[in-house]
């Protein structure tokens, strides 16, 4: 049952996300992402790990597509179909690509081709909150202070330029 | 279920992943493929603590994880939106130059 439900949700998942990287239409690559990182909550799901599925679909769903769409926005990025956005290079990216994926593949099948996963483990918020303040609090305390530096450098980047934009005009006037 | 079908369906978003980071040229579709692999990594890590049934290590790692690409993608489109401020477009192609444009 389980392996069924990850089945569908891997194809979502894979034909999603390869949309998401050769769509001409850059918003619809976005609005794919939601979908191919809604079916990657849904493996999560079919993993038995309900908390990091729904911290999934909070953040990345709900947080990061959000600021991702956004961004296109801002950066006025056009609503047709692009066919530069793709470089002329991408059959060698392909390529590449696909050479990873064989390597990658062949050593996993090798490594893990006969061991099962048991479907009796626990993903309950109650674990994953025992787990990070039992044994992984200096991490997390430590993510608290990544965030904190990450919300203020975002913060004094789109400053900064503000400010020196203010003080080129104001030169400007200066030297007019 | 078998542990392979995880690990090759993580192997199978890294490469779309490393594909359309190499291929694509707009800086925010760079970042969604980043995003896809960060993906993958968490299937992994999720995948192994299914695997090794212990006490949810790899599950507190992918909400780590998951924390660090919300800080990651944060100061990306901060940084290419400075990239746009100054020069006009979100081209990495084009982009050649680490000044400000004036």
């Amino acid at each position: 049952m389980t392996t069924a439900l990850f089945s569908v949700a891997s194809v979502v998942a894979v034909v999603a996300s390869v949309v998401v990287v050769v769509s001409r239409r850059i918003v619809h690559a976005a609005l794919w992402l939601v979908l191919a990182l809604g079916a990657v909550a849904g493996c999560f799901g079919a993993l038995q790990a309900e908390f990091v599925a729904l911290v999934q679909i909070l953040v990345y769903v709900g947080a990061i597509v959000v600021l991702v769409l956004f961004a296109l926005m801002l950066t006025k990025a056009p609503t047709n179909p692009l066919p530069e956005l793709t470089t002329r290079r991408s059959p060698f990216a392909a390529v590449v690509a696909a050479v990873l994926a064989l390597i990658l593949g062949t050593g996993v099948v090798l490594a893990f081709g006969n061991e099962k996963v048991k479907p009796v483990t626990d993903g309950s918020a109650t674990t994953i909150g025992t787990q990070i303040f039992k044994n992984w609090v200096l991490p997390f305390e430590v993510l608290s202070v990544l965030l904190l530096a990450a919300l203020i450098g975002a913060i004094a980047l789109s400053q900064r330029s503000d400010s020196a934009q203010r003080s080129d005009s104001a030169q400007r006037k200066k030297e007019d | 279920m078998p542990l392979v079908l995880p690990l090759l369906l993580a192997v199978v978003l890294f490469c779309i992943g490393v594909y359309g980071v190499l291929a694509r040229r707009n800086v925010i579709t760079m970042l969604m493929s980043f995003e896809l692999m960060l993906n993958a990594v968490n299937l992994n890590l999720v995948a192994f603590d299914a695997w090794r049934v212990d006490e949810a290590t790899g599950q507190t790692l992918a909400i780590f994880v998951i924390t660090l690409a919300a800080a990651e993608i944060g100061l990306g489109l901060a940084i290419v939106l400075l990239l746009f401020r100054g020069h006009g477009h979100v081209d990495a192609d084009a982009a050649r130059d680490l000044e400000e444009a004036s």
